[in-house]
């Protein structure tokens, strides 16, 4: 029996995985893994398959920012329907409801400090059922979704050992 | 006047053979472009939550001697260990002695039990320090070669045959470091059953037992009437990825740790504190990361054992720990010229089986404690290699009985 999370797994480590690779190392049959993944696929347990890319190494300048907003939740729909307004948004990348002093976690993607900022004062503050916003500006990142970005621990082993 | 120091030195130094890795290690610093496949040891780093706690133990001043048997807390936590494991009970304060590796606790059990003339008993290939380690102890090695026709495991014929008035020891290592062999537990009882019966000391090296694949691994001392018997190695390295910290211990009778210890408080005193204070954070809360990694080891495994099929070199199912021990013979090359010649074309680096004792001669030892990126690039060389030298998988007969090589997806017609 194949388990759907190895399969998973070994996806989310490296997207870049054949069925046929995964089918060897799971010691499963190629054919049966194609069609789990196309299950998961169909019903949305996999979103999306992506590469982690340290866009300062490409020489890409980026401005990241995550905003504090406070909400006013609507009768009906709680935060959904202002949580959709905001996420629809390109700029915005990820959206999370948070416990705590403010309601969602906003973070947001610009060319410039400029754009990020006039970004949040025209179109996010403005939105009704915002009570109000929070800027703080990414000045480094040291980890993202389980990954070192600036990793000095290469593999130090001797070239032969008993 | 420079030779003369030559002379000066002990003759059972003199004796002994140089490591036949320590060769090809040179051989392969030189070489550039190198993807190795030689290392014996994890590709991953200590986990960080032991070397948080080993970094904090020195914040704390933890910097002095222990007691020479080792903190009697790692002591405690090593016996839970092994009783939570394996059922087997060491009382912490007299049968449980913390080493520097399983090397020195191995040198320690030979320089106890061992008296000039003594065999020992060492299924080949075996790990490369058995044999002078046993020499040096004033014994003798006696080689018991195993074969790939028998997945590498020692039969009890071979023992009861191998066996001398002058016979004291037995010196096990499964799951195996060159060959990737475990032993089952049925096998493992009739060994027992052979020392029972010639009252032979059993020296179980179980440094690679979490790294056991294909069913589980039974422990020499677990056995019936085995636990005094048994002189049972076991460390960090391997399982939680602490080689170079240098922590293992011993576990059997009082009188053998006792004399074992005398050894060890004379020539080391103790294995270093932050070493020890790790290994407790190891042995406590090191579980969770070293079942992800043996399950990341597992499926590298599949992807060697796939591999080695495309490419045609017969390859034993090996269970566990992180080598396969492929058959090199068959490209008409012995173990080192194809290590060599392998280095030079293609700029791979793998063991000579040869360095594991003869009984290794026409083998390689791979290691595949490598990103599956490396393990893959590697074996396309070595498939390139190895077509050179006329190897090619097995025939398989096709639809309508045409002969087809199966090579890398593709068929091809013969």
């Amino acid at each position: 029996m194949i388990k759907k999370e190895e399969i998973l797994e070994l996806l989310e480590s490296n997207a870049k995985l054949t069925v046929e690779e995964i089918a060897i190392m799971l010691n499963a049959d190629t054919e049966t893994v194609r069609e789990e993944i196309r299950n998961m696929e169909g019903n949305k347990t996999i979103l999306k398959y992506m590469t982690l890319i340290n866009w300062e190494k490409a020489g890409e300048e980026k401005v990241d920012a995550m905003i504090e907003v406070r909400i006013t939740p609507q009768r009906d729909t709680g935060y959904d329907t202002v949580a959709e307004r905001i996420y629809r948004f390109p700029e915005v990348r990820s959206v999370r409801l948070m416990s705590g002093t403010y309601d969602l976690a906003v973070f947001v993607e610009g060319k410039t400090m400029k754009q990020v900022a006039n970004f949040v004062s025209t179109k996010l503050a403005t939105i009704e059922g915002v009570v109000s916003t929070t800027s703080h500006f990414v000045l480094k990142t040291y980890k993202q979704d389980g990954v070192i970005i600036d990793d000095e621990e290469e593999d130090r082993r001797l070239v032969i050992s008993p | 006047m420079n030779n003369s120091w030559n002379d000066k030195l002990s003759p059972a130094v003199k004796a002994i053979p140089p490591s036949g890795i320590r060769k090809f290690f040179d051989l392969v610093t030189e070489t550039k472009g190198v993807i190795s496949l030689g290392v014996g040891e994890p590709d991953f780093v200590t986990p960080w939550h032991i070397r948080e706690a080993s970094i904090y133990a020195l914040e704390k001043g933890y910097t002095m001697y222990t007691s020479n048997s080792g903190l009697l807390e790692l002591r405690e936590e090593i016996s839970k260990d092994l009783s939570g494991s394996y059922g087997v009970n060491y009382d912490p304060r007299s049968e449980i002695l913390v080493t520097v590796g399983v090397s020195e606790a191995l040198d320690l059990a030979m320089r106890a039990i061992v008296c000039p003339g003594d065999e020992v008993l060492i299924p080949e290939p075996s790990f490369v320090s058995y044999a002078p380690i046993v020499s040096l102890a004033g014994g003798t090695p006696v080689p018991l070669p195993t074969t790939m026709e028998n997945e590498f495991r020692l039969t009890p014929e071979q023992v009861e045959k191998a066996i001398t008035p002058n016979t004291k020891a037995l010196l096990l290592s499964y799951p195996s470091n060159p060959t990737g062999a475990v032993m089952d537990r049925k096998g493992l009882l009739a060994l027992a059953e052979i020392a029972k019966s010639h009252d032979l000391i059993v020296v179980s090296d179980e440094i690679y037992d979490k790294l056991t694949y294909v069913g589980e691994h039974t422990c020499m001392s677990s056995l019936p009437g085995m636990r005094d018997r048994t002189i049972l190695l076991n460390g960090f390295s391997k399982a939680y990825a602490m080689t170079g910290w240098r922590v293992a211990y011993a576990a059997s009778n009082p009188d053998f740790i006792g004399a074992m210890t005398k050894i060890h408080q004379y020539s080391i005193m103790c294995a270093p504190i932050t070493a020890q204070m790790a290994a407790i954070e190891a042995l406590k809360s090191g579980r969770p990361a070293m079942k992800r990694m043996v399950q990341e080891f597992s499926r590298r495994r599949h992807l060697v054992m796939q591999s080695f099929k495309e490419m045609g070199l017969p390859c034993f199912e090996p269970k566990g720990a992180f080598y396969a021990f492929p058959k090199t013979s068959v490209t008409g090359l012995s173990s080192e010229e194809f290590a060599e010649q392998l280095l030079q074309e293609e700029k791979v680096a793998v063991v000579p089986g040869s360095a594991f004792g003869n009984a290794g001669e026409g083998f390689i030892r791979v290691s595949y404690a490598y990103s599956s990126d490396d393990l893959s690039e590697a074996f396309r060389r070595m498939t390139r290699f190895v077509r050179r030298r006329g190897v090619f998988p097995k025939k398989v007969i096709g639809p309508g009985g045409i002969d087809f090589v199966q090579k890398e997806g593709i068929c091809q017609n013969l």
